[in-house]
């Protein structure tokens, strides 16, 4: 029974097996960024930059059609320029950052829908927005272990300015000049992992995986660590939950990862101990001074 | 006695409004100075001047003999995210930057003296708590922690003792007037005038121009006082665009 619901679809479908192991690399990759965006508040900046990919994947497929090289850089290139442009008019106009970057993610949004409508097909555009978990090639998979491996690896060598830059950015500023690479650098590793996230959950459902463990998390942990372990676990849980029903139910794959993880949130919310709806809600047990 | 920091005509602000106007001082080694003046003065501006925070518009900061190595800083409080889950400890060892830099661990050596900053401000036991469960005190006596174990030759404190109980502002006091003792300069935004009288022998007044500097008797006067409320009045208003050209 067990072996049939939970093993069998994984053991008999070699698309299943790549499809677990695309959303196993996006956890590990881009949960832990979702966990620094979501402490620097930042979470809302997640999801314009994912909108914000979409005109440089839909060139991409332009030029090359579905090729996974051509949206990659697209989507790259076009990630990068919106976080460097918003950033730039933020620092050199009165317009607060989080005005600037709407303001291009909208632009940009509104240029990918038009260049994939007027010169692809409705289906090119649920591709790209809604992505296609199930159809992971090899090449794919590379790609996204790739991303997830030197997403980890920038991560931990800019563990403390990052931390530092969330928590104390005047500190940070006072002791070192790491302030504006750590920001830049976290903001690449962002476009980094939505790129990659949309290969598999679309350039809508990308953000999902990244914020949803981590506010899920927030309820479980306390320490950096704790929230990062957490809602690495919580999102390969989703996923693997996600792809089931899926399998099971015939719904569309991506959807059902992001609803999982939305589930897992909820409950989270309720039951959580760390400031959860439960926790709050039960009376002190003692008391530190 | 030695110039720390020379303010050369410096002109500092936000969105090229300045905000702080060709200030033209100097700051002897080893001297304790508060820096005083109405809201809207300019205080906090100048100490982001001088760690760099905030580009001149015009003018410069001139360190005699110093490095940014040689600098520590307290913000106020409101720019450090307290919801962010550092533990006392955590944030403590950042003390230790110079040290370990932005990739070192916690070694052996280091330990015990995290552990020491922490028990000479009176946080022992706090050491586990995550930051947002403390008191705006004991927040306050974290910090200085950090900054006893930053070891610097400069140390700047913004407001230091905004919203802390009297107990905790003697025991930092303390502290401030131990760096003095050991010939460190100190610079310190302060809003109340008894305190500066008190403990602090010099006084920077500013109103986004400098309205005195010197001896704290001679500096805070009625009429220093006065000219200063005056010349803020026109701080109440939008940060103007300074037409007067560099020296």
């Amino acid at each position: 029974m067990i072996w049939d619901a939970v093993f069998q679809p994984f053991a008999d479908f070699g698309f299943m097996r790549r499809a677990l192991l695309g959303c196993i690399a996006i956890s590990v990759g881009a949960t832990p960024v979702g966990v620094f965006l979501m402490l620097r508040r930042m979470s809302l900046t997640g999801d314009a930059m994912a909108h914000a990919i979409l005109p440089g994947a839909a060139v991409g497929y332009l030029v090359s059609g579905l090729s996974l090289g051509a949206m990659t850089v697209g989507g790259l290139i076009a990630g990068m320029a919106v976080a460097l442009l918003s950033g730039f008019v933020t620092r050199v106009t009165a317009l607060r950052e989080d005005a600037s970057l709407a303001a291009f993610y909208l632009i940009s949004l509104a240029l990918g829908v038009l260049i994939v409508s007027t010169r692809g097909s409705n289906v090119d555009l649920m591709h790209v927005l809604f992505g296609t978990v199930l159809a992971l090639d090899d090449a794919a998979l590379i790609l996204l272990c790739a991303f997830a491996s030197l997403s980890v690896l920038v991560l931990a060598l800019l563990f403390r300015p990052l931390v530092l830059e969330c928590a104390d950015p005047q500190f940070l500023r006072s002791v070192s000049g790491l302030s504006a690479v750590t920001h830049f650098t976290f903001l690449a590793l962002v476009v980094m992992n939505l790129v990659g996230g949309f290969h598999a959950l679309g350039t809508l459902m990308a953000v999902g995986i990244m914020i949803l463990p981590a506010a899920a998390a927030r309820f479980w942990a306390a320490g950096i660590g704790g929230l990062v372990l957490t809602a690495i676990i919580i999102a390969m849980v989703s996923s693997l939950t996600g792809l089931l029903l899926s399998y099971h139910y015939s719904l569309p794959s991506g959807p059902a990862i992001i609803l999982v993880a939305g589930i897992a949130y909820g409950v989270s919310l309720v039951f959580g101990p760390v400031g959860g709806l439960i926790a709050q809600a039960l009376p002190r047990r003692d008391f530190e001074v | 006695m030695t110039t720390a920091i020379a303010f050369r005509d410096l002109t500092l602000g936000y969105d090229r409004h300045p905000a702080v106007h060709h200030l033209q001082t100097e700051i002897g080694t080893g001297s304790l100075t508060a820096v005083v003046g109405p809201n809207g003065a300019g205080k906090s501006t100048l100490l982001k001047g001088v760690i760099g925070a905030l580009s001149p518009l015009g003018g410069s900061v001139i360190f005699g003999g110093l490095n940014r190595d040689d600098i520590a800083f307290l913000p106020q409080q409101a720019d450090i995210d307290r919801s962010f889950p550092l533990t006392v400890l955590d944030l403590v060892a950042m003390g230790l930057w110079r040290e370990i830099g932005a990739f070192g661990g916690l070694g052996r050596k280091q330990k015990p003296r995290v552990e020491a900053a922490v028990a000479a401000v009176g946080l022992t036991g706090f050491e586990t708590r995550p930051i947002g469960s403390l008191s705006g005190g004991q927040m306050q006596r974290a910090l200085f922690a950090r900054l006893l174990l930053q070891d610097a030759q400069l140390v700047l404190l913004d407001e230091p003792f905004a919203a802390i109980d009297a107990r905790t502002m003697a025991d930092l006091i303390a502290v401030i007037e131990g760096w003095h003792e050991e010939g460190r300069t100190v610079l310190t935004v302060l809003h109340d005038y008894d305190m500066v009288r008190a403990h602090f022998p010099r006084t920077l007044l500013l109103a986004r121009e400098l309205v005195a500097h010197g001896p704290t008797h001679e500096v805070l006067t009625a009429e220093n006082q006065f000219r200063a409320r005056q010349m803020c009045e026109a701080c109440d208003g939008p940060p103007h665009v300074c037409g007067r050209s560099a020296a």
